[in-house]
């Protein structure tokens, strides 16, 4: 599949904009912005697993390998000039210190010859030690700012991660709970990408203040495609 | 009195009761019963015994005659003297038994004098006491598998059980077929070896094979220093040669008096309401003194309890009892139990156990009992002496369970035992040990693994499979070394385990034991009043989050037999509100707990082939019959029948194995995989405790006239090979079974009230932790346990490929042009039980629709 393919297939991804903004909504959890070849990927919490090994949890130690063979699916997919990555990278301040070899040059090698930033997060504030890219606490692209943790307020252009946005639907007696992208057209709160992050529910107290909810769209996301559900389908829990 | 008692052993000299025993049965006009005084006589010769009784049999006195006896006869301890451990461990599987039995022990101590002290300790137990019963053990100590497993896990374990005796096990057969089971063989097995003298007794309602539960008691493998096992032994003759308990048989008691509810309301074909019946079980309440009725479901417990207050203008005392109740409301029904306050207890199996309570005349069965050993036990709860009969009614709640109470209830007569093999010690279960064993103190891994094949369930352990247990609790196992850092047990220089850090052991402790149960959220009223409606009052009980989430805000359903509107949900906590006079949306209904057991299926099967004995079936039911067999056919007791018939668009195959839901799940699942591939287009398919029902696109009765496939090919053994691998992959039952194993061998914490606050964000699913390690790591030891538990329990598969072979060249096909009689009660299912058990694609496209709706009304 090339990137082409994907951007000529936007009946099955939910391509729509934001701020004026094309984008492509990608079921893998990734947003794609064609105009600034700008791809946004979310709380990747590399190192989940020895994180919490080291508190006595002995998780598989994959998930690391997991998330990046993901991303670099992705990655190859669009080809993108540039990669943000919208903070929670690690899933703790000496992830990047712990991150294996191996997986140190997979990132190297992902992150040559395009532009790599770096958001800072609550989980990793600090610049990721030895990697390549830039590390900021926001960006600004044309109308679009990226930033990890949606700010306070209806806001037009914001891409935000942070919360690990989920939905759920009930339909004729049973439950699919699915991550998703959220966004009233205004801001968009992306999924959590890493192989062990958990999801917040869209209807949580959190997402309150952030979206005009009359125009709110949840984009959960399915094998092939995403499905676009209204807020009077959705569900708590 | 048919009270006769056989005693397998060398038979030693029959025990005397020593004085105050011989005065309290005398001045009672009582005898001690031959078996008490026969396990006496055991125990005193240094023997574990099994003690096999009905109830009513005066099995918990004979029990813990050895330990009175004994204890009788010491000095009662002064104060400032040394030191005394606990004397005799007794453990039940329920609490609830363990406090009945303190109060019915309690009883003939205080008539005698006897110096004895009995306590509980069970979760329910303060801290204050539990603190107070380590430094002053009472002298015979009541708990639970559980409690056992903390207790062994303490660093003065050794000190605690110095003094141990006897260890005395009730209802041993229930507690053995479970993780439970395995959890306390381990636990015995290191009792054990702190006192090699120990002695154990079990009790035991009648079981199929008395000899695993013989072995189960003592140490197998015994270490015959350094003296290899003969090679002239035979694998087989392994059994035959491990070491046994004693056995005490006690047979019969009176014959009890059973029969099927003989309504003149019409039997439904399907459902499992048995609302039909209402009447009539509440006129049989009010003819009897006290009644107990048993139903396999919560909410099937509910729903009864519901429609009898519905029809109870007498205003009958009848309460309702199951293990989602509020602790206080249970305590308070089994208080009025006691007390013989109440007419009728609607209960699920948390009665199910020897508790003996109040003056029960009558016992009401709704629904099938799925199992003549579980009616045998359930019966036997009425009328608590042996020598009268118990009196039971059952009520079938549709045509199949009829046929099924008439098969339960002729086995019964003939005391067919059907009680479920005991299968291999769970891997899951040993890592928990393990890391229990290192908290107490450091071990060195050849000996703890000699100790842990000491445990019948684990005797045929091998060396290595347990060390690669042992590597999991240290390090996680992966074959990605990366983790030795952070290991939660570490080899001391000497070259014993020890734990690594003392955060493990407060880990262990929170996370032992075998139970997982569904995540479940606090039920408790909204408290009116203004502002946010959502304030907590009274706490009702726990229920089951996958419940919740199938409802809505506004929803009204049963609990704690009341009609309750869901209010909202916060963290971990539902509130509700009184919806008094309104319908209840009736839950749906899970299935029932246990699968119709091998042994029923095969006398309903052979009920079926055999019209003369239709004659025992109520009228309409045998009538039912034999329009089957005019339109169709009737299956002969070891053939499969096989109807096919169109109906609407649609093309249906319903087959009629009787071997139970979970069985029958997963032959659907395997066959409608092969129908894909033959390009039938099958579109779901339903399965119910007697019968399997497939939807399709194509034609399958043409098909398989045309041996596109045959049929024959469609059910070939085969199928339990890659088709089965390649499902159970992505199943959502093994990913359900991965994480109950999981969470047993410690690999995630359970979830305890109050730290969920965290957010769902905070903690790793899983689901997702399934995923990661099947792709990366397939062959670890945590998916070798899941692959196993799912394979005997969810997934049934012994007992589907015992049918598959049983069938073999035996399958009776008819095509035919419309719905058959038979097949009736699955079709009715279908739109009421899951679809299917799978949920990925099919949850997708449910989706997919939705979003045509959605973007509708947007």
């Amino acid at each position: 599949m090339t990137a082409l393919a994907v951007i000529r297939d936007a009946g099955s991804r939910a391509g729509f904009t934001l701020a004026g903004e094309r984008v492509v909504c990608d079921e893998r959890g990734v947003l794609f912005f064609p105009d600034a070849s700008l791809l946004a990927v979310s709380d990747l919490h590399l190192e989940k697993g020895s994180s919490f090994a080291r508190r006595g949890a002995l998780l598989p130690p994959y998930d690391t390998a997991a998330t990046l063979v993901r991303l670099q699916a992705v990655i190859a997919d669009y080809e993108p000039r540039r990669v943000v990555s919208l903070g929670d990278s690690f899933h703790d301040g000496g992830g990047a210190e712990r991150l294996p070899e191996v997986f140190r040059l997979q990132v190297e090698a992902m992150a040559a010859g395009r532009d790599w930033f770096w958001v800072a997060g609550n989980h990793d504030p600090e610049a990721p030690a030895g990697l390549p890219g830039e590390s900021v606490r926001a960006l600004q692209v044309g109308a679009l700012s990226f930033r990890h943790e949606p700010s306070a307020g209806a806001l037009d252009g914001e891409v935000a991660g942070h919360l690990h946005p989920c939905a759920r639907i009930v339909r004729r007696g049973r439950s699919v709970r699915r991550r998703c992208f959220a966004s009233d057209g205004h801001r968009i709160v992306m999924p959590a990408f890493g192989s062990y992050t958990g999801s917040l529910n869209v209807l949580d107290r959190a997402y309150a203040a952030l979206f005009r909810w009359e125009r709110f769209f949840a984009y959960m996301l399915g094998r092939d495609r995403v499905f676009a559900i209204a807020r009077p389908m959705l569900r708590p829990g | 009195m048919t009270d006769q008692t056989s005693i397998e052993t060398a038979r030693s000299a029959p025990a005397a009761l020593p004085e105050p025993f011989e005065k309290w049965f005398a001045e009672r006009g009582w005898t001690p019963r031959p078996h008490q005084l026969d396990l006496l006589a055991s125990a005193k010769a240094g023997r574990s015994v099994l003690l096999i009784a009905p109830t009513g049999a005066g099995k918990t006195l004979a029990g813990f005659l050895p330990s009175l006896t004994e204890l009788a006869a010491r000095a009662k301890r002064r104060p400032g003297e040394a030191y005394r451990g606990v004397h005799t461990l007794y453990i039940s599987p329920l609490k609830a038994l363990a406090v009945d039995i303190e109060r019915n022990l309690a009883k003939p101590v205080a008539e005698m004098g006897l110096p004895v002290a009995i306590e509980t300790r069970t979760g329910d137990t303060p801290p204050h006491k539990r603190q107070r019963q380590k430094l002053a053990p009472p002298d015979i100590l009541l708990t639970t598998p559980e409690q056992l497993a903390l207790l062994l896990a303490s660093s003065d374990a050794r000190r605690f059980f110095a003094d141990l005796r006897y260890v005395v096990l009730d209802e041993l057969h229930s507690l053995v077929t479970s993780k439970r089971g395995h959890l306390l063989a381990l636990g015995l097995a290191r009792l054990r070896r702190y006192v090699p003298g120990l002695q154990a007794v079990g009790l035991s309602a009648t079981v199929a094979e008395p000899d695993e539960l013989r072995r189960w008691l003592v140490g197998q493998n015994p270490h015959d220093a350094g003296i290899a096992s003969p090679p002239s032994v035979l694998p087989d003759s392994q059994h035959a040669t491990a070491p046994m308990a004693d056995i005490i048989t006690v047979a019969g008691g009176a014959k009890p008096h059973i029969t099927i509810l003989d309504s003149v309301e019409r039997v439904p074909w399907a459902g499992h309401s048995a609302r039909y019946a209402i009447p009539d079980v509440y006129e049989a309440i009010r003819r009897h003194r006290t009644t107990l009725l048993f139903v396999n479901t919560r909410s099937q417990a509910e729903m009864l309890f519901q429609e009898l207050w519905r029809v109870n203008e007498d205003g009958l005392p009848i309460a309702l009892h199951h293990g989602s109740l509020d602790v206080a409301q249970r305590r308070r029904v089994e208080k009025a139990m006691e007390t013989n306050s109440l007419r009728a207890i609607v209960a699920t199996s948390t009665l199910d156990l020897g508790i003996d309570w109040g003056d029960v005349d009558l016992v009401v069965h709704v629904g099938a009992p799925k199992g003549a050993s579980r009616l045998a036990q359930r019966i036997g709860r009425s009328n608590h002496r042996m020598d009268e009969p118990s009196r039971a009614i059952l009520v079938p709640a549709n045509r199949f369970e009829v046929l099924e109470c008439r098969a339960a209830l002729e086995a019964n007569y003939l005391g067919a035992q059907d009680t479920p093999p005991l299968v291999d010690g769970a891997l899951d279960v040993l890592a928990q040990h393990v890391l229990g064993a290192a908290c107490a103190e450091p071990f060195d891994a050849d000996d703890l693994f000699e100790e842990v094949r000491s445990a019948a369930p684990y005797a045929s352990l091998d060396r290595d499979t347990f060390g690669r247990i042992v590597d999991f609790v240290a390090t996680g196992g992966y074959a990605l070394r990366s983790y030795e850092r952070y290991a939660r047990i570490k080899k001391t220089k000497e070259g014993k385990w020890r734990v690594a850090h003392p955060r493990v052991a407060q880990q262990y402790r929170l996370n032992v034991g075998t139970i997982v149960e569904a995540p479940y959220l606090t039920l408790r009223y909204a408290r009116a009043g203004r502002g946010t409606p959502l304030r907590g009052g009274p706490v009702l009980g726990k229920i089951e989050e996958g419940f919740l989430e199938s409802i809505a805000p506004g929803d009204t359903f049963l609990f704690a037999g009341k009609v309750l509107r869901l209010e909202g949900i916060r963290e971990t906590e539902a509130f509700v509100s009184n919806a008094t006079g309104q319908d209840a949306r009736v839950p749906v209904y899970a299935g029932g707990k246990f699968p119709l057991s091998t042994y029923l299926a095969s006398q309903v099967r052979a009920m079926l082939a055999d019209p003369a004995r239709w004659q025992a079936l109520p009228e309409q039911v045998a009538d039912w019959l034999r329009v089957q067999r005019d339109k169709s056919v009737l299956p002969s007791r070891d053939s499969l029948l096989v109807e096919t018939f169109p109906r609407g668009s649609r093309f249906y195959m319903v087959a009629y194995p009787f071997e139970g839901r979970l069985a029958h799940q997963t032959a659907g699942m395997l066959l409608t995989r092969r129908l894909e591939r033959a390009g039938a287009h099958p579109l779901g398919f339903v399965a119910t405790d007697y019968s399997l029902g497939i939807w399709a696109l194509g034609d399958l009765g043409a098909l398989f006239k045309a041996g596109k496939p045959s049929l024959d090919a469609l059910f070939d053994e085969d199928m339990l090979g890659d088709d089965l691998d390649a499902w159970l992959a992505d199943s959502y039952l093994l990913k359900r079974t991965f994480r109950n194993c999981a969470i047993i061998a410690g690999l995630i914490e359970r979830r305890h009230p109050g730290k969920e606050k965290t957010g769902r964000q905070m903690t790793v699913s899983a689901d997702l932790i399934y995923d990661v390690l099947r792709t990366h790591e397939p062959d670890h030891i945590l998916l070798r346990a899941t692959r196993a538990d799912a394979a005997t329990g969810l997934l049934d598969v012994r007992r589907l490929g015992e049918m598959l072979s049983r069938i073999r060249g035996r399958i009776m096909h008819r095509d035919l042009e419309q719905i058959s009689p038979l097949a009736v009660p699955i079709m009715l299912e279908i739109g009421k039980e899951r679809v299917n058990g799978d949920a990925g694609e099919m949850l997708l496209s449910e989706a997919a629709d939705l979003v045509e709706e959605a973007m509708g009304e947007a």
